[in-house]
């Protein structure tokens, strides 16, 4: 059999219904009329009459079924016209629908094309051109400018500003050096590097965005398995009332288009639609949403949970201020960066590398240490034992805090951590550390609230004093300290009670576990973090705080679109039933209407893919 | 042994439903997911059963077109 394409169909059936319309109007009902229109009627209804007749032998009524009963049965009755001009509508409503539709699932489309399709490796000391899916972990890859990173690496060697909109939907390009991470997906805009391969294949961060978003689109919300479920008894129940309304008024025309007009192509289609231009935007824009289910809940979240440290903070602590009291601030650095050169201690490393930016080399030598676990260090430093850590330790070893008592609560009370350093009983200075408050995170706590978020609470573990310090500053409603990780998912829950539908944000660290327990988590700073994507309902793929305005708003977009959608339908479908009954609408005018609604519902979805485009600007 | 195949765009999930209850009395096709927003196929089968030309076909009859197979 010839294949003929939906486009030639199109094109025939337009000719003849064109003609079919000329003849009904100029010479009326003459067999030649009648002929055109059955041609039509045969061209366009052909394919529905085949599907309907084939799902039938599953068991299936769909709405070609209905469109066929009601075809045949305008045929049957001599409405020639009526027939053609259905079929007609029907066939380029669906043409019209598949193309529109496509739309709505254009920003996925967009996404998989970034894939990288050539990977240039280094082979016995030559470069080849392979399939990035054929790049082995370890080896060395080559990406010069223009060309996609194909594997997840390491940088080895040189430097290269990188495109990272595939990944985090942001589009400035970010600098990539020695050691930095840098993904597959996304562009050396300038440049060049060499990248030892850590991840290849469907293990990239890229492939598996790829592979989740996929999954996400089908994962259907409730509202959308509400609908199915429904239509799958409304189309049986719709022939059986048109039966019964022949039965007892006798007028088939009119069942006939109450089989036409009940079609519930709209409803059906108005969730999902709105459902995969969420998350295609939110694709875009660096945002995964896995799932329909997932959209709507995250759409009606009243109450949003932060962990402290990674999130609301940077998550690595910074010295802020150094404060001399002995000795001077440049002597307190150097003998506190020698005492803690053997520490791991996200405090310690702060203050060596404090020390080696503003002293350069660090001069000196640490002789021996021993190490008290919750209070510092004891040093052994040229000869002399100094102490380095926090009040406790100062107490135990007979020191009078009382002169710096003031300094001490006043960095706390800032959300510092105040680290003393003393010698023979002498309290030489103190370094004040803390891990910085994004710059974003102020604005974020604001524009949450403009988006209807009625309660934001953080969680940490750290103590009471500089939690309190940093939701002040952040205009934080509630916090919870000194939290163990398990204690977090305890209060998540307890929120969840409390208050409902409450989200868990987090950075997928120390927090896991509570993104997990959530009704919702959302995990920022995603890519290249496994479990956090797993693990996580929504994931925040940069670490970019306004992405999570984004994904909020967004979703809130999604479920107001997904209303308008189903409300529209069933206001249009009401409007026609009673335009019906009354009889002012016919046949072929009810396809028309059903048809437009249809598209009117896809088109109303294809705005959410501009969703965020204006803001992005001001922002 | 596993498939996925892509069919043309699928727009009304109706559709999806015909599909489903094809497969659903296909003897030989043990587990299968229909995908509507990726027009996607998704499934497992019995060699010894039925091959991937049958299945083909038989998505062919219900009006969809399969684009690409893997």
């Amino acid at each position: 059999m010839p294949k003929i394409t939906k486009k030639q169909k199109m094109i025939v059936g337009t000719v003849l219904v064109v003609i079919s319309f000329i003849l009904k109007e100029t010479l009326s009902y003459a067999p030649i009329t009648i002929v055109f229109m059955l041609a039509t009627t045969l061209v366009a209804g052909v394919s529905i009459f085949k599907n309907a007749f084939e799902a039938l032998k599953y068991k299936i009524l769909g709405i070609d079924a209905l469109v066929s009963i009601a075809v045949i049965g305008a045929l049957f009755i001599g409405e020639y016209w009526e027939g053609a001009a259905v079929t007609y509508l029907f066939m380029i409503g669906d043409y019209l629908e598949s193309r529109t539709i496509e739309k709505t699932r254009s920003s996925i489309k967009a996404l998989l094309n970034l894939a990288p399709d050539i990977a240039r490796v280094i082979r016995d000391g030559e470069e080849v051109l392979v399939d990035p899916e054929d790049v082995l972990k370890g080896e060395t890859i080559i990406v010069k400018p223009g060309e996609k990173i194909s594997v997840d690496g390491t940088v080895i060697e040189g430097s290269a500003y990188v495109n990272q909109a595939a990944i985090t939907g942001e589009s400035l390009p970010i600098n990539a050096f020695g050691d930095r991470e840098v993904f597959s997906g996304t562009i050396l805009e300038s440049g060049y590097l060499k990248i030892r391969a850590d991840k290849v294949g469907d293990d990239t961060t890229f492939a598996r965005i790829l592979e989740m978003v996929e999954e996400a689109q089908d994962k259907k919300a409730k509202t959308q398995k509400f609908l199915e479920k429904f239509s799958r008894y409304y189309t049986p129940g719709i022939i059986v009332l048109a039966i019964l309304l022949y039965v007892f008024t006798r007028d088939l025309v009119l069942s006939l288009t109450l089989l036409v007009i009940a079609c519930p192509g709209a409803l059906v289609i108005s969730t999902p639609v709105s459902i995969v231009a969420g998350i295609g935007n939110g694709a875009k824009h660096g945002v995964l949403i896995k799932g329909g289910e997932i959209m709507e809940k995250l759409g009606q979240v009243k109450v949003l949970a932060f962990d402290k440290t990674g999130t609301l903070t940077i998550g690595k602590p910074v010295v802020t201020e150094v404060v001399s009291i002995t000795a001077d601030e440049n002597e307190i650095l150097r003998i506190a960066a020698i005492g803690e050169s053997y520490s791991e201690h996200p405090i310690g490393r702060a203050i060596i590398n404090h020390a080696k930016m503003t002293l350069g080399e660090i001069k000196g030598e640490l002789k021996d240490a021993s190490i008290i676990t919750g209070q510092g260090i004891k040093a052994d430093i040229e000869g002399e034992i100094y102490l380095l850590g926090n009040r406790k330790l100062f107490i135990e070893n007979g020191y009078d805090l009382s002169e710096v008592e003031d300094i001490l609560q006043r960095e706390e009370n800032k959300g510092q951590t105040a680290i003393l350093i003393g010698l023979n009983m002498k309290i030489m200075g103190i370094i004040a550390i803390a891990d910085k408050v994004r710059d974003d995170a102020k604005v974020l706590i604001k524009n949450l609230r403009n988006l209807g978020i009625k309660k934001i609470v953080m969680l940490t573990g750290d103590n009471k004093r500089v939690a309190k310090a940093i939701s002040e500053e952040l205009g934080i409603d509630e916090f919870y300290a000194e939290l163990l990780p398990e204690d977090k998912v305890r209060v998540i829950l307890q929120l969840q009670e409390e208050f409902g539908k409450a989200a868990m944000v987090g950075d997928g660290v120390n927090d896991a576990p509570a993104l997990a327990s959530a009704e919702l988590g959302i995990a920022i700073g995603g890519a290249g973090k496994d479990v956090a994507m797993e693990t996580a309902d929504v994931v925040l793929m940069s670490e970019d705080l306004s992405k999570l305005s984004h994904a909020i708003g967004l979703s809130r977009g999604t479920v107001r679109n997904m209303k308008q959608n189903i409300y529209f339908a069933i206001g249009v479908a009401v409007l026609l039933l009673m335009g019906v009954l009354v009889k002012t609408v016919n046949l072929s005018f009810g396809m028309l209407v059903h048809e437009m609604s249809v598209l009117l519902v896809i088109i109303n979805a294809v705005r959410l893919l501009n969703y965020g485009e204006k803001t992005k600007s001001r922002a | 042994m596993k498939k996925t195949y892509q069919l043309d765009t699928l727009t009304c999930p109706s559709c999806t439903m015909k599909l489903e209850g094809m497969l659903k009395k296909t003897e030989g096709v043990e587990e299968f997911e229909v995908f509507f927003n990726t027009s996607k196929i998704k499934l497992e089968f019995d060699e010894t059963k039925i091959d991937s030309e049958t299945i083909k076909n038989k998505i062919n009859r219900l009006g969809f077109e399969v684009l690409k197979e893997k």
